[in-house]
């Protein structure tokens, strides 16, 4: 039975993978852009939904990873000259070192206490890309030169590049986030989000878990904000701000918080009402703030939750 | 049998604010013992067991579990030494089914290394556990959908999926019906086959029935030791607890 | 200037800072340790008070002492009457859960916020001081209406302490901060309590803002910097402590206008964030410890 299952949800993410692919040849242009950046987004919801759906550990911070990675990835490319492939490493490795350390200390308190801890820290590395303005720019921001954008030879910001490229990550994401779900460490990770005392009485390490959790989480997130700014040329102090850390924890909880595919749904949703709205309004955070109370009010689950809890058990 | 000993505590002590809740305890607990542990409410027992667990640290005194000093040691390395511990109030993981709460308990003895356990020993572990406490049938069914005993039973596998040298239960057959009782304690007998057993409850026809020593807590210090025999005809016993 | 008058200054400016910001703080953290909620969205509360005292200054078109005073009374009222809103249809269907709330009022600052936004539009507007008068020290001159605000939050705050502690609505609301359940066996309408404690909160923030238009302009993203000062004044002083929470508020204050002067101002709520975030994690069960899960 369980394996029937399993087959069932490997073709089904495989095969949005699919339909993602040949989307491309049928999206028009302004479609096909956004697309790109959903998938890249979708990328980074899917990390944040590593700690908050499949751990329960509700950071009010990720936008430091992102930017962390963001950052790596821009400032080494404009003032050492590091390309996209070396760029992305150090996105990995700057979300990663972040999170650890973070996690260390948060994850020492738990519940309301780590929402204002992540939120706090986040918006201390959010002022220091003020404070280092001569580097940062600050909210300006500043642009990756674009000999730079390139990856195996491959120019990024050729939008059929770029798209294949976001396409990648997301596909990579997926996995991870398929694997985890799937491992024996994903049942130990759910175990601590229903009720971490039992979990430890059953010998596990709880904070460890829990820190290894926010470090995968982490370097997904550095990841991909080393691969926006590699794929949109673009690094600025608004990705450190605390709405980039609202977006992912609202983008899960609508598409679902610990489903495979919940963030991508999300992500797609909510970028596009917020598009749609800013055609007739300049006021298109109401859309989100709107969507939070809504959604935490009638429909805690997400889409996909909802869906798994009514008919399709076997959603991963 | 040879009676080596499995646990011991020296002077254990726990100081809640004013309140010593247990009080210079110095226990020997042998290899193979079903102990009972007894004592009117609020006499320290579930505090001392949270000492022996490691789920609350002792103000003062020793633990030492299988030769080791563990008085320093995290609950969850005194797990993976063997000591388990259920739950009083039931919490096995409402959202999961029966079968993955109890392949949890086993899956981290079983792994090597960093990747898991190999999913067809895990899945034979964790159905035996569920067969010996007579709950294979209901494998699939969502933890928190069983009903009461059943979850009483759920935790116990659980248990035996640790494996451990010594299994704590404490207050076990709270809430349970007689017939839910009879079948639970010729399953602890059972368990008690490979593993040592330290059993706080209420029910004295459970604790006279199963256990080879008792242990009287009152106000947080040991009252009385001895065979059910023995404590059945302490004077001390009688006053303090039976109220008789 | 030498440096005892620059500092003298600076301390003033820090005292009017700290004495906008106690009330603010105040707000914050009556609502936590009543009904045990962050309220993330005190700065919009406050934020809303600004701009309603701006457009009932507006509207009113009388004189600026007539005008401020008006604006004094109409916009904590309808803050508190937005607040009470909030309570009954978002807070209360949420049963207080704490992390849940959290995410709620989030999205209760976007909306305000952006329907500040929509309504108000980008600009920054002042509202005219309802005293002209500078008091001439023997190295400055200082604005009178600034040395108003610190003693006009200084009655408000003695008024607050006077009704929690000497009538029968501070009694309520302290036996429910205590213990809400053995309140609710005892009578005491806790569900009104709740929501007059909410609104209440959100009215110190409106008034706190009301005295601090005439100095900084009505701007529809001025909330921010007071949420999050409110919150290291909140963790700092002690959930609940009004002392506290006032003593927090003015080492906070004093010491922001001071740094501020003499560093920069980035680097200052850099550490002090920080400090704020350490303070939790070495404290985890201090002041937030009680309730997480």
């Amino acid at each position: 039975m369980r394996s029937r299952w399993a087959n069932k949800a490997t073709v089904l993410h495989v095969g949005v993978i699919a339909v993602l692919f040949a989307l491309q040849f049928v999206l028009p242009e302004y479609h096909h852009v956004n697309l790109a950046r959903v998938m890249v987004l979708a990328s980074f919801a899917m990390g944040y939904n590593i700690a908050f759906g499949y751990t329960g550990l509700l950071s009010l911070g990720h936008a430091m990873f992102f930017a962390a990675g963001l950052y790596a990835a821009g400032l080494m490319a404009q003032f050492a000259g590091v390309s996209a492939a070396g760029g992305l490493l150090l996105g990995v490795a700057a979300g990663l070192a972040l999170a650890a350390a973070v996690g260390c200390l948060a994850l020492r308190t738990t519940g309301v206490s780590f929402m204002i801890v992540t939120l706090m820290f986040a918006q201390a590395a959010f002022l220091a890309t003020f404070y280092f303005g001569e580097y940062t720019r600050g909210d300006e921001g500043f642009v990756i030169p674009s000999h730079l954008r390139h990856l195996f030879g491959l120019f990024l910001a050729e939008p059929a590049t770029r798209y294949f490229v976001a396409l990648s990550l997301f596909a990579l994401c997926l996995a991870i986030s398929f694997a985890v779900a799937r491992s024996s460490m994903g049942r130990v990770l759910a175990a601590i989000r229903e009720n971490e005392e039992r979990t430890r009485m059953l010998g596990y390490n709880v904070f460890l878990y829990k820190l290894v959790a926010l470090t995968i989480s982490g370097a997904m997130s550095g990841l991909v904000g080393a691969a926006y700014g590699m794929l949109f040329g673009y690094v600025g102090a608004t990705f450190a701000s605390i709405q980039y850390s609202i977006f992912p924890l609202l983008w899960v909880l609508m598409g679902g918080a610990a489903t495979v595919l919940g963030p991508f749904v999300g992500t797609l949703l909510m970028f596009y009402l917020v598009d749609i709205s800013s055609g007739f309004t300049s006021a298109n955070m109401l859309i989100v703030g709107l969507a939070l109370i809504g959604l935490i009010l009638f429909f805690p689950k997400g889409i996909l939750g909802s869906l798994r809890e009514r008919a399709a058990p076997w959603l991963p | 049998m040879a009676a080596m000993t499995l646990l011991s505590t020296e002077n254990l002590s726990k100081q809640f604010g004013g309140l010593r809740a247990v009080d210079s305890v110095s226990f020997t607990f042998l290899e193979g013992e079903i102990r009972a542990l007894i004592g009117p409410n609020g006499a320290g027992k579930t505090t001392f067991v949270n000492l022996l667990s490691g789920r609350i640290p002792p103000t003062e005194g020793r633990v030492v579990f299988a030769g080791e000093d563990v008085t320093r040691l995290p609950a969850h390395a005194r797990v993976n030494r063997g000591i388990a511990y259920t739950f009083q109030i039931t919490s096995v993981f409402a959202g999961m089914s029966a079968m993955d709460n109890v392949k949890l308990s086993a899956q981290r003895r079983l792994s090597k290394g960093l990747f898991g356990p190999d999913p067809a020993l895990l899945e034979r572990v964790a159905l035996s556990a569920l067969e010996r406490v007579g709950l294979a049938a209901r494998r699939d069914e969502i933890a928190g959908n069983l009903s009461y005993g059943h979850q009483r039973l759920l935790e116990v596998a659980m248990g035996l999926g640790l494996d451990p040298k010594l299994l704590i239960l404490d207050e076990p057959t709270q809430g349970l019906s007689d017939e839910e009782i009879a079948v639970f304690v010729t399953l602890v007998k059972e368990i008690a086959q490979n593993a040592s057993i330290l059993l706080i409850e209420h029910n004295m026809d459970v604790v006279m029935g199963l256990a080879h020593t008792i242990t009287v807590l009152d106000r947080g210090r040991i009252l009385a030791q001895g065979t059910p025999d023995e404590i059945r005809r302490n004077e001390a016993v009688r006053r303090a607890y039976l109220g008789k | 200037m030498d440096f005892g008058p620059y500092f003298l200054l600076a301390t003033l400016e820090g005292a009017v800072g700290a004495a906008v910001l106690a009330l603010t703080a105040l707000g914050l953290s009556l609502v936590f340790g009543v009904m045990r909620i962050v309220n993330v969205a005190h700065g919009a509360f406050f934020m809303l008070g600004a701009i309603i005292a701006w457009w009932v200054a507006d509207t009113l078109g009388a004189g600026p002492m007539l005008s401020f005073l008006a604006a004094l009374i109409i916009s904590p009222l309808a803050v508190g009457a937005v607040a009470v809103l909030a309570e009954r249809l978002i807070l209360r269907r949420l049963n207080y859960n704490p992390e849940s709330t959290i995410v709620a009022t989030i999205g209760l600052l976007y909306v305000i916020e952006q329907v500040a936004l929509m309504t108000y539009g980008p600009d920054a507007r002042p509202v005219v001081a309802p005293i002209d008068f500078r008091v001439q020290l023997p190295w400055f001159g200082y604005s009178g209406y600034k040395l108003l605000v610190i003693a006009a939050s200084i009655v408000v705050m003695l008024a607050v302490w006077w009704g929690l502690t000497r009538t029968r609505i501070g009694l309520m609301m302290r036996a429910t901060q205590f213990d809400s359940e053995t309140a609710r066996a005892f009578a005491i309408p806790v569900d009104r309590v709740y929501g007059g404690v909410f609104a209440f909160g959100a009215m110190l923030a409106a008034i706190g803002a009301v005295l601090v238009v005439p100095i900084q302009q009505a701007h529809y993203l001025m909330g921010n910097d007071p949420l999050l000062l409110s919150f290291i004044v909140v963790i700092i002083g002690g959930l609940g402590s009004l002392r506290g929470t006032v003593l927090a508020a003015v080492i906070i204050g004093l010491s922001d206008g001071i740094i501020s002067v003499f560093f920069s101002p980035t680097l200052a709520k850099i550490i002090a964030t920080l400090v704020v975030a350490m303070i939790l994690v070495i404290r985890p069960k201090g002041l937030f410890g009680t309730q997480s899960a």
